[in-house]
């Protein structure tokens, strides 16, 4: 009984990080790239209600989740056009692209309101999905609870192992040395704010696939601001920022099972939990301030113009 | 006889940007194997031409020929395709990378960054210019990131090196290894195209040089037939009165400046804390500190201003300790100093020049009354500044970001020498200005001393602190030199002290 607990509430702790981990995966590459996208909340929701639109219409999950990114891709397309090449003010933009998901996602959303999909289906990975405890939390998911620790993966390993990582970290600290070598600053930049746009629209696609499989307005619910907040204390490190949603949706589920336990604190409070433990260890972890000087995109939302 | 054609020829290059002719149809050969130079004033049209030549910006008219055919550059890719590199004057490297990764991301080939590691290493060995590839450059001197643009440079087996002001951040130690390597590139076959104001180096280096004036080809000379004041001459056009220093023992009055054992963190994560710096300087004297950037001078620099302030006991103006006070506080007591940032830090780009002058002037000045700015008393002051120091600018009311380097250089110490101070200090009063309007400074700041001002002057520039300075001393690693009276001053004595050889009183050697 209590390991059949602990498990499900490992197993919930993950499955509320995932949404977390995908979208600030996507934005610490942005961000690496020296580009501050503050739209990843709207990007988030026009991926979730996209994702839920195709599936409930026979799209199947996959389709679903294939439709989000290119979804969030789409509205990062506008943000890297505006911003990259129209040169407008990255934080405007950024909070102008979460106002227009915001209302975008709830008008292409009216006809789904109060209808269901069905889960994303879980994966049971053979022999290991029957240990006790460990299987049910760590090796009962679905697909993109795996792929997004593939992800991170993959992201780490582009960033610091490959020429290509190296060529996108350059750019982030300095557009302008970048371009004197000669790289193609706005390209590159473009293809990491897609990239970034992607990622997050496949994270609102969690919500409304896997979740809570179904489409509510404003659904994300302040979770890619959140994101946001991992990046920036993760102190832009790939591990970090997954560490920090882990912490994030470990706490939330917590909370939420000590709310179910009746104790006898206000609920609003133990609602803050989870802001305050993440920035609590990550500002802990990263205290270091050179070495958060040393990781920070130096050029971080820093409009670049091409001139001699 | 059939000569072999020019190994690159610019023939007249054209090109405009809005509201100036920067090149004007403008011509330059150069040969296999010669070390060229390429001079001229600031805004003489020298960056512009190199660049067009490096395919960063395209000329609006002309041709370039690449050994006799004629090409077309649109890219730095493009330019090191063809056999082109270049260093720049202001360095082209990422802080927080590696040396390998660096030259890893300025050449074209696509190798495992191992064998980019080895080859920097071996490179750097067989010229010597000594490097470890797996060093973060916020680590290294300014001279050992030079050598990684150079090492990145010969990488790539160019047959024209372009180096624009490479001498300008270096002692003259590191300035002679590299005239020894230049050199021996030369004898191997290599062009290179040497962009400096420093005459006396053109003179020992380059076997020709091109002299652009206005952005247009005034003359070619032969540097080594020639002395640094024909040169000079040829530059600006006009003669023009060098700043001239007279000994005059009695003008030393009573100590202004008084630093002692001033030891503080930097705030920077790239920057060097200061180490128990101690000196005083007194009215009428002029201090020469030297030292190659990034050695504690840009934390002195903000010590003295107030931006950061410093314990008790550290730091007095006239008697007063000044570590716990403020920059306006530290300006009202006599204080002036001339950072070596001018856009952003001396002035602000966007404000006009009659705003500049009101920000560090309106208390000496009035300049503001009943809290309400006072704009034509504040246009009236600079337009004073402009015309005691020929600043060539359009008026009080124009755009600090506007002028040129020298020009707003002579702005802001004219600014500050305006108000009297007592106790003055400029770093890098000169750096990137011509040598019309630096001499101009020079005697400002001299004559500024003559007045019983006390000055003390940082920089790299070891000719300028031999024309001003009482005493010169040096800074290295955040530790500041004994200083040593200019009568004893060589430049391989202050070139050791800018390298670390000295030792502080009450310190074991």
């Amino acid at each position: 009984m209590f390991l059949d607990t602990t498990g499900a509430i490992i197993a919930a702790t993950i499955i509320a990080a995932t949404p977390l981990l995908l979208a600030a995966i996507g934005e610490l590459v942005t961000e690496k790239s020296g580009v501050l996208n503050l739209g990843v909340e709207g990007m988030m929701l026009v991926g979730a209600v996209a994702g839920f639109a195709v599936d409930s219409a026979g799209g199947g999950a996959f389709g679903g989740l294939i439709a989000a990114m290119l979804a969030g891709a789409a509205m990062a397309a506008l943000f890297g056009f505006l911003t990259l090449f129209l040169l407008t003010n990255q934080v405007a933009t950024g909070l102008a692209l979460t106002m227009f998901g915001t209302g975008l996602s709830a008008l292409a959303g009216q006809g789904f309101v109060g209808t269901t999909v069905p889960r994303l289906g879980k994966i049971d990975i053979p022999l290991l999905s029957q240990i006790p405890l460990l299987g049910p939390a760590f090796f009962s998911h679905d697909a993109l609870v795996y792929g997004s620790v593939l992800i991170t993966a993959a992201v780490w390993y582009f960033l610091y192992r490959t020429r290509g990582g190296l060529i996108l970290r350059a750019m982030g600290e300095s557009a302008d040395v970048a371009h004197a070598i000669g790289y193609p600053v706005i390209g590159i930049r473009f293809a990491a704010v897609l990239f970034g746009g992607a990622m997050a629209g496949l994270g609102g696609a969690y919500l409304s696939l896997a979740y809570t499989p179904l489409w509510a307005e404003n659904m994300t619910a302040g979770r890619g601001w959140v994101a946001l907040a991992l990046v920036v204390f993760a102190t832009w490190r790939p591990w970090r920022a997954m560490l920090g949603a882990y912490i994030f949706g470990g706490v939330t589920i917590a909370q939420l099972h000590v709310q179910g336990m009746g104790v006898s604190i206000p609920p609003q409070l133990l609602s803050m939990l989870p802001y305050a433990a993440t920035i609590v260890v990550l500002v802990i972890i990263s205290r270091d301030a050179t070495r958060v000087k040393l990781n920070a995109p130096a050029a971080l939302g820093k409009p670049f113009l091409p001139t001699a | 006889m059939n000569l072999p054609p020019y190994r690159l020829a610019l023939k007249g290059i054209t090109k405009s940007f809005p509201g100036v002719l920067a090149n004007d149809a403008v011509d330059l050969a150069l040969q296999a194997g010669e070390i060229h130079a390429l001079l001229g004033e600031n805004g003489a049209g020298k960056s512009t031409l190199v660049k067009i030549l490096y395919g960063v910006l395209q000329a609006d008219a002309g041709e370039i020929l690449w050994h006799g055919s004629p090409v077309e550059i649109g890219s730095p890719a493009a330019a090191r395709k063809l056999g082109i590199a270049m260093v720049f004057q202001h360095f082209s490297l990422f802080e927080t990378l590696t040396v390998a990764e660096n030259v890893w991301l300025g050449i074209d080939k696509t190798e495992p960054l191992a064998v980019v590691a080895g080859k920097v290493r071996e490179t750097s060995e067989r010229y010597g210019l000594p490097l470890d590839p797996n060093r973060h450059v916020h680590e290294l001197s300014v001279g050992e990131r030079q050598r990684i643009e150079i090492v990145r440079c010969l990488l790539q087996n160019p047959e024209l090196l372009v180096m624009d002001e490479p001498t300008s951040v270096l002692t003259p130690q590191e300035a002679d290894r590299l005239f020894e390597t230049l050199r021996r590139l030369a004898a191997e076959g290599m062009t290179i195209l040497y962009i400096s104001h420093k005459l006396d180096e053109i003179r020992a280096l380059c076997g020709k040089a091109t002299i652009l004036r206005g952005g247009k080809r005034v003359a070619e000379a032969v540097p080594a037939e020639e002395s640094s004041r024909s040169l000079a001459r040829l530059m600006i056009g006009q003669d023009f009165a060098e700043a001239e220093r007279k000994p005059d023992e009695g003008r030393i009055g009573a100590k202004r400046l008084t630093v002692g054992g001033l030891t503080i963190a930097s705030t920077s994560p790239f920057g060097t804390p200061l180490d128990k710096v101690s000196f005083e300087i007194r009215g009428g004297e002029i201090l020469g500190m030297a030292g190659v950037a990034g050695n504690g001078q840009a934390e002195l620099i903000s010590a003295l201003i107030g931006e950061e302030k410093v314990p008790v006991g550290m730091l007095a103006l006239d008697g007063t300790d000044i570590g716990d006070k403020g920059p306006a506080e530290r300006r009202s007591l006599g204080l002036a100093v001339v950072p070596e940032e001018r856009q952003g830090r001396s002035a602000v780009p966007e404000l006009t020049l009659a705003e500049n002058a009101l920000l560090t002037g309106h208390q000496r000045f009035s300049l503001v009354r009943h809290g309400l700015v006072q704009a034509a008393d504040a246009a009236r002051r600079a337009g004073e500044i402009i015309s005691r120091f020929a600043v060539k600018a359009n008026g009080p009311q124009a755009e600090a970001r506007g002028l040129s380097g020298g020009n707003l250089q002579k702005f802001i110490i004219g600014r500050e020498i305006g108000q009297a101070p007592g106790v003055f200090v400029a770093s890098a009063p000169t750096w990137g200005v011509d040598a019309g309007a630096a001499a101009a400074i020079h005697q400002a700041i001299i004559d500024l001393a003559a007045t019983g001002a006390a000055v003390l002057i940082i920089s790299q520039d070891l000719d300028e602190l031999m024309v001003m300075s009482d005493r010169i001393c040096a800074i290295c690693a955040g530790r500041v030199s004994p200083a040593i009276d200019r009568a004893e001053a060589t430049t391989e004595r202050i070139g050791l002290m800018m390298g670390g050889s000295f030792t502080v009183a009450g310190e074991a050697a």
